[in-house]
């Protein structure tokens, strides 16, 4: 009897371990299968050219440099509007916020903007931002409508960071007399600020890669130009592949793939940074 | 309960002090005074309220929402709750928490973040702070050469002789202190103590401690908690040697606690 029980749980062990490694290994290799393939077809079409020109025949020739460079924007113009309104509603929530239900809405509220579709964004950004506050399609409604999707996730990077802060740190610094902002802007941020810009970063990557909220609210099909304020339309990455991928009828596939490959190195080389950041942090971090 | 030859003048004033969370007490009708530049040791086993009534001393319980308290505490006979601005009751009164907490800076910072906070600047004007601190803490010896280094390297109690001399760079009119030397070995504590006998002049000082020969070894008069009750106070070599009170003799002899 009691040889037979541990057959059985040997046998169990050994089926749950095979199932996990398994389901391991079902992640990971559409990840690597995408990034082989996307590598072996689009590597012949990374020329210095692709990076540095315009799209030329219909976008069937030449580079994607106003793609990039409107991508850059974008990520930039969401930077710039959704760190500081992030981390200002983060330390809000965590340092100073009772716990009422006025703040379990709001936390409530952010966890289901996390879990609002793209699309929807890109329509709310229409509304808003192009029509009722006539910005008009441009890279301020494009970021914007990108910042407000990356919200959420900054929001919830930013409080887990903040809330990782020690809080004796805390108690020491007020114990000395330190007001809470005081205690916030000395102890709390500093120690928190690698986690935050992690969650940032990973945020932005997010969105450099989005193409829904900026397909009414900035994304151009063809600019002859660059933008020059942000009030212009731009091109981006994300659009132009879907473009160069439904709508252009016999283009080469290493300008398709070679536009994807960029793509994913800028996403790649933002989250590289943000895993960077953390190891570095984790390195020094002497608590 | 005072010596009848001396007239210390009192610091400290506890009036019908009771203090909730929720709807539990924690402190039961709290009467005391503590006088000025004494040592009060304050014992008893864990719950009792010790350490609650610290943090409300210097409303560190602010920062708990189901704290509820009953009433009053005056410095100076000045209403702690009524009449001061909690950042500047709490740079009079100074805490020296259980576990050393040096921050993450190095020994330099970590002392001068008071005098920082209270908008001292001059490089020169922090040094002498620095160092002044440092001295009085009984650390400038064993530190000096190596201001820059990250605080949390250094021993345990040598963090947290840092955490007292963090404590006097904001120039505090009282110290309290919350178990200091739990996590100590002998030689530390030894050191931490003698730096509090040696405060004594300038500072007044309240000494929670579990280790009732601590109190008796530091303490001019030892306070007696048991339950939130304020059982017994009086002088410590009175309080050691003739209890009044029964639980206060059951207590220090250990019989329980």
């Amino acid at each position: 009897m009691k040889t037979k029980d541990i057959g059985v749980a040997y046998l169990v062990e050994k089926f749950a371990f095979f199932m996990l490694l398994v389901s391991t290994l079902i992640i990971v290799v559409p990840v690597i299968l995408i990034t082989i393939i996307i590598i072996q077809n689009g590597i012949g079409g990374l020329t210095w050219e692709f990076l540095t020109e315009n799209p030329r025949l219909g976008m069937r020739a030449g580079g994607i440099f106003p793609a990039i460079i409107g991508t850059i924007y974008l990520v930039l113009g969401t930077m710039l509007f959704a760190l500081p309104v992030g981390i200002l509603a983060a330390i809000y929530l965590s340092e100073y916020a009772k716990d009422n239900w006025l703040t379990r809405l709001i936390d409530m509220t952010i966890v289901n903007l996390a879990g609002v579709p793209s699309v929807v964004y890109g329509l709310f950004g229409l509304g808003l931002f192009v029509t009722f506050l006539q910005f008009g399609a441009s890279i301020l409604a494009g970021s914007l409508t990108l910042g407000i999707m990356s919200l959420p996730v900054i929001i919830t990077a930013s409080r887990e960071a903040i809330g990782s802060v020690p809080q004796s740190f805390r108690e020491a610094s007020l114990a000395l007399g330190a007001t809470q902002w005081q205690t916030v802007r000395r102890v709390v941020l500093p120690n928190a600020l690698p986690g935050i810009i992690t969650g940032t970063i990973l945020a932005l990557s997010r969105a450099a890669g989005e193409t829904a909220p900026i397909l009414f609210t900035v994304a151009a099909f063809y600019l002859p130009r660059l933008p020059q304020t942000i009030f212009d339309q731009c091109m981006a990455l994300p659009y132009h592949l879907y473009v160069i991928s439904t709508q252009v009828p016999n283009i080469k596939p290493e300008i398709q793939y070679g536009t994807a490959l960029v793509l994913i190195m800028m996403v790649m080389v933002m989250n590289v940074t943000a895993v960077l950041i953390r190891a570095q942090f984790r390195k020094r971090k002497q608590w | 309960m005072v010596n009848a030859h001396t007239q210390p003048s009192v610091k400290i004033t506890i009036q019908n002090l009771s203090v909730y969370y929720d709807a539990s007490q924690v402190l039961r009708h709290i009467n005391c005074e503590i006088y000025q530049n004494e040592i009060l040791g304050i014992i008893g086993p864990a719950n009792s309220g010790k350490t609650s009534l610290l943090r409300t001393l210097n409303r560190l319980n602010d920062r708990v929402p189901a704290f509820r308290m009953e009433g009053s505490l005056m410095i100076d006979g000045v209403d702690v709750y009524k009449k001061i601005a909690v950042h500047s009751l709490r740079k009079r009164v100074g805490m020296i928490f259980a576990l050393p907490v040096p921050l993450p800076l190095s020994i330099y910072d970590n002392i001068a973040y008071g005098p920082r906070l209270h908008g001292v600047r001059g490089r020169k004007r922090l040094n002498e702070l620095v160092e002044d601190g440092l001295r009085s803490a009984f650390l400038w010896d064993e530190v000096k050469d190596r201001l820059e280094l990250p605080a949390m390297k250094l021993s345990g109690g040598q963090q947290q002789r840092l955490c007292i001399a963090r404590t006097l760079a904001v120039g505090p009119e009282i110290i309290l202190y919350d178990e200091p030397c739990s996590g100590l070995d002998p030689i530390s504590t030894a050191k931490v103590e003698e730096a509090m006998i040696r405060l004594k002049k300038d500072y007044t000082q309240i000494l929670v401690t579990n280790n009732t020969k601590q109190s008796a070894r530091v303490s001019d008069r030892t306070a007696f908690f048991l339950q939130g009750e304020l059982i017994e106070i009086g002088d410590t070599e009175k309080l050691f040697t003739v209890p009044q009170d029964k639980r206060t003799e059951d207590y220090i002899s250990g019989r329980f606690g």
